[in-house]
């Protein structure tokens, strides 16, 4: 029961301002409702093939071959997987970070995870026809040649900065997740 | 219609693992199982904390503050705004498209939507539950910097 509380603290805090949303304004309770009721749906219909798909690759592709092509020496066809792996994606931001992590279990350079949720975040292909449609295409366009070399300064700024040490303590902690 | 291909491959994908090894692919739904379950609760707080900040910050409210006239300051709020709200692409962009003819600027836009998809305030417990504070604070700080860059460009070329 300790252990249930302390995992969920986060999501029962989350109820609670629900619950006092309701209490100051009906309205606006019933709205935070609706937003998360579609989340929620947003969720289970997105989030279960992503985890299906991270524990095939798992079973499946081995060490080597994940090494071989986003490890330490992939160089340019690790950053281009990276970004194609990401931007192929669906769903929400935080459905990247678990698949992140198995790419990463399997010897994934850090930079590429880092390009990675910069690609699963920005230049997600069908978002990207939908915002041409939405904002127009040179809005879209100038957006997306704005974003690749941005996601890629990104993630070499942040490898750059994040002592080894703690990048290492990151990857251990993966691993016993 | 994403979804739906998202589903095809993963079907057929489980079905040619199932044929080829049975055993491994009740591994590979187990370790799905546990990464699922892992990272539940904070998911759930994420989606909770969704719909509350949505229910404050509706469209309207979010209009009024990065219209045309906003210059940076509407940029800055524009990316405060798009950090700590997490909305789902075909709900954003209509949503900014009809900013935009509500008279909100292109450039505020621009922070707007990069600030949406890559700062991630709300779901910061789950990136912290994987990458750690510092970690996270630093991706999603530069990537909070980078929306003005953004926005800057948009603002030139679109705006």
């Amino acid at each position: 029961m300790k252990g249930f509380l302390k995992r969920y603290r986060f999501f029962l805090l989350t109820i609670l301002i629900t619950g006092a949303l309701f209490i100051i304004n009906g309205a606006i309770g019933i709205r935070a409702l609706t937003v998360t009721a579609y989340s929620f749906k947003e969720m289970l219909v997105v989030l279960p093939p992503i985890f299906i798909l991270l524990g095939l690759l798992d079973v499946w592709v081995p060490r080597e071959l994940m090494v071989r092509y986003m490890g330490e020496d992939s160089k340019m066809k690790g950053i281009i997987l990276a970004f194609l792996l990401g931007s192929a994606a669906a769903g929400p931001l935080y459905g990247a970070f678990p698949v992140a992590a198995v790419l990463m279990k399997k010897g994934a350079k850090f930079s590429n995870i880092l390009i990675f949720i910069g690609a699963w975040s920005t230049t997600k292909i069908p978002m990207f026809l939908f915002e041409v449609s939405s904002l127009g295409a040179k809005f879209a366009v100038t957006r997306l040649l704005v974003d690749i070399p941005g996601i890629i300064i990104i993630a070499y700024l942040v490898c750059a900065i994040i002592p080894k040490e703690e990048v290492e303590k990151i990857y251990k902690n993966i691993e016993i997740m | 219609m994403n979804t739906y291909i998202l589903y095809g491959i993963t079907i057929a994908l489980l079905i040619i693992s199932f044929v080829k090894d049975k055993k491994k692919t009740k591994m590979a739904l187990k370790k799905s199982w546990k990464a699922f379950e892992n990272i539940m609760p904070q998911i759930l707080g994420v989606i909770m904390l969704v719909g509350i900040l949505l229910a404050i910050l509706n469209p309207e409210v979010i209009s009024k503050i990065i219209g045309k006239e906003s210059g940076i300051f509407g940029v800055i709020i524009a990316s405060i705004v798009g950090s700590i709200t997490l909305i789902p692409g075909f709900v954003a962009f209509p949503t900014a498209a009809m900013l935009v003819e509500n008279g909100a600027g292109y450039m505020q836009i621009g922070a707007f939507i990069s600030a949406l998809m890559m700062v991630g305030i709300i779901t910061m417990p789950v990136e912290m539950k994987y990458f750690g504070k510092r970690l996270t604070l630093l991706r999603n700080a530069f990537a909070f910097l980078f929306t003005f860059i953004v926005a800057f460009i948009i603002g030139k070329v679109v705006g």
